[in-house]
Order: structure tokens, then C-alpha cells, then sequence
């Protein structure tokens, strides 16, 4: 009886975790959508306002997504930690 | 009842590292390569496993490739040089990635005396960039989607930018990167601020080579697990009705195409991500004053 309900209590943690981890990756990519969303506007902005600096700006506009994109990562790898540690 | 199948163990069988490497056969069944396992050597109590695994293997193939490919590129280069005419064909391929590598991104990114550097930059694409492309071939394993992999490139780097710091700055001056006095400030104040900038400067020079090793790790992993959920898909409707099954079985290959020419497309981009930032950052680290 004790086994079984120490059983479903860790089953309730793991499936906790889950859901925390789902949430997280959910918060993490609606914060790198909203901001590489805004960069490649952005830059698409630039490049229609100034054509002959395409090459300049789109190196800019790589540079900071990939910043963007791996702070997100970072997030989504701690996500996916709840996954394999539990 | 049929046993549901298990997406996660076959995600994590193909991603993960493993002591042999298992090639699946198209009439069924496989055929399992068991790679040698050495006895462990203890390092001051601590015992290191130096077996080569399925990512060790694959890591070795992409470094004699690299090797390989510049080889003869620069045998064809070289050739060409001396009957006087530019490169053809393979070598003025590579020639071509070489040099948008060593100019574009190396010297134009660590700025005056960027050429010391090429070399290096080099080298981490087109490692990175095989690595990358070695786990898209059938059977391959994706060297670059190993923690330690990256993190192993990754302290490369951070060598590379805090010696090469050191060289160009001087210890005092290298010193400045690590106890910074903001300007315009006295007194307690400035004593306080350098207190509390200290810690923020050391963990700057870390997260920097810890942001690349994890940028690259899970940018290789993602895709594969993005390709590898489709194609559980299919398994996870394998008992429904014939049209749901060849439904879902047709949409998830036309996604996994899809995902394959991306998975192409984020190899190389990866690559060009991973040298461009290493670039940036030395260069950073060269022209602080």
C-alpha cells in the first residue's frame, strides 16, 4: 500500500516535470520567435531603405539570431534535462 | 494488443553515443560494428574510458576528410598555378570556400592582423561543417551533436581568444579585461563597481565558449529529433486503417524531405555560425582598450 503510493506520488513528479519542461520550451521559442521575428523585419526594412548595403546588414542579422538562438537553446536543452533525469 | 512502440528509445538510440555502430539494412535486420574497449586509465582517482565510440569514429572520418578535401584542393590549386591559369572544377570550389571563410569572416571580424587567425577559423568549418553533414548520410552519427563534442571545440576557442588576448594586451592590459574601472566614477563608488564587475567580466569570458558549445549541440540534436519524431509518426499509426496509416506515412515523409534539405541548409549555416562567433569574439578580445 505504502510502495503504491510512493509509486503514484514520484509517477505525479515525473509527469510535473514533464509539464513544466513543455511549458518552458513553449515560453523559450515565443521569446526567440518575437525577437528573430523582429530582426529579419528589421533587416528587411534596411535592405529595402538601403539595397547597396544587403551584404553588411544580412552578416548583422546572422550574427544577432544566432545570439537570440542560442540563449533560446540553452533554455530548450535545460527543458529537455527534465526529460532524461527523471 | 501490440506493444505501442517506443519513439523516445529510437530517438534516443540514434542520437546518443554508443560502443558499437549498428548498420540498419534495407531487407531487415541489421549489422552491428562492436568497436574495441580499452581498460579504463586512472587520472588521480579518476577513471577515464578511452574506447573510441560511434561519435569518436565518425569524428576521425570527418577529420581525414578534411584533410582529403584540402589536400587535393590544394594539390589541383597548386597545379593549376603553375600552367598559369585560375582553378577548375574542384579546387576552385574549395579555393572559393576558403577564401570567403578566411576574408569574410576571419579577417573581416577580427579586423588588424585577422591572418594569424585564418588558419584556425578554417579548420573549425570545415571540421564543423563535415561532422554536420556526416550525421545527413545513411548510417552516419552526427559527431557535433555530442556535448562533448562541442564542448571540446568550444574550449579551443576559448583558448584561442583569452591567449591570443594575452599576446595582444599585454598582462596589464589583459588584467584591464578582468578588473575594469568604469569611467567617470570615484572613490567608493569606482571601488564598488570593480568589486561587483569583477565577477560579471569572469563570467563574460565563460559563457561565451559555453553559448557556442551549446548553440552547436543542440542545433544538430533538434533536427534530428525533429526528423526522427516524424518518422515515430508512422509507428504511432501503424495499427489505425489503411488510409489513416498511408496518410500519415505519406505527409511524414514529404515533412522529413523537408526537414532533410533544412537539416543541409543548418549544417552549413552551423558551421559558418560557429567560426563567425569565434571570429567576433577574438576579435573582441583583441582591440579592448
Amino acid at each position: 500500500m505504502m510502495q503504491e503510493g510512493a509509486n503514484a506520488a514520484q509517477a505525479a513528479l515525473n509527469n510535473n516535470a514533464l509539464l513544466g519542461a513543455g511549458i518552458g520550451m513553449g515560453l523559450a521559442i515565443i521569446g526567440a520567435g518575437l525577437g528573430i521575428g523582429r530582426i529579419g523585419g528589421q533587416a528587411v526594412e534596411a535592405i529595402a531603405r538601403q539595397p547597396e548595403a544587403s551584404a553588411d546588414i544580412r552578416g548583422a542579422m546572422i550574427l544577432t539570431a544566432a545570439l537570440i538562438e542560442g540563449a533560446t537553446l540553452a533554455a530548450l536543452v535545460f527543458a529537455l534535462l527534465f526529460k532524461l533525469i527523471q | 494488443m501490440t506493444q505501442a512502440p517506443d519513439i523516445g528509445g529510437m530517438i534516443m538510440h540514434h542520437t546518443s553515443d554508443a560502443h558499437e555502430i549498428a548498420f540498419e539494412l534495407p531487407w531487415g535486420g541489421e549489422w552491428v560494428l562492436h568497436l574495441p574497449r580499452f581498460a579504463s586509465v586512472h587520472v588521480g582517482g579518476v577513471a577515464i574510458d578511452l574506447s573510441p565510440t560511434k561519435h569518436v569514429v565518425f569524428m576521425l572520418l570527418a577529420s581525414f576528410l578534411v584533410w582529403l578535401t584540402l589536400w587535393t584542393a590544394g594539390r589541383a590549386i597548386r597545379k593549376s598555378h603553375a600552367e598559369g591559369r585560375p582553378p577548375r572544377g574542384f579546387g576552385g570550389m574549395i579555393e572559393a570556400m576558403v577564401l570567403f571563410v578566411r576574408n569574410d569572416v576571419a579577417i573581416a571580424n577580427v579586423g588588424h592582423g585577422g591572418a594569424q587567425f585564418a588558419p584556425y577559423i578554417v579548420t573549425l568549418f570545415f571540421f564543423i561543417l563535415y561532422c554536420n553533414l556526416l550525421g545527413l548520410v545513411p548510417w552516419g552519427a552526427t559527431a557535433t551533436g555530442n556535448l562533448a563534442v562541442t564542448g571540446a571545440l568550444a574550449l579551443t576557442a576559448f583558448l584561442t581568444i583569452e591567449i591570443s588576448g594575452m599576446r595582444a594586451l599585454g598582462p596589464a592590459g589583459y588584467l584591464k579585461t578582468i578588473v575594469f574601472a568604469p569611467p567617470g566614477t570615484t572613490g567608493v563608488t569606482k571601488l564598488l563597481l570593480t568589486a561587483i564587475m569583477i565577477p560579471v567580466e569572469l563570467i563574460g569570458k565563460l559563457v561565451k565558449p559555453f553559448a557556442l558549445c551549446l548553440r552547436l549541440f543542440a542545433n544538430m540534436t533538434a533536427g534530428h529529433f525533429v526528423i526522427l519524431s516524424l518518422l515515430g509518426l508512422i509507428f504511432l499509426f501503424g495499427t489505425g486503417p489503411a488510409l489513416v496509416k498511408g496518410g500519415v506515412a505519406a505527409g511524414a515523409v514529404v515533412f522529413v524531405l523537408f526537414m532533410m534539405a533544412l537539416e543541409l541548409l543548418v549544417a552549413v549555416l552551423q558551421a559558418y555560425i560557429f567560426s563567425l562567433l569565434t571570429s567576433v569574439f577574438i576579435g573582441l578580445m583583441q582591440h579592448e582598450h
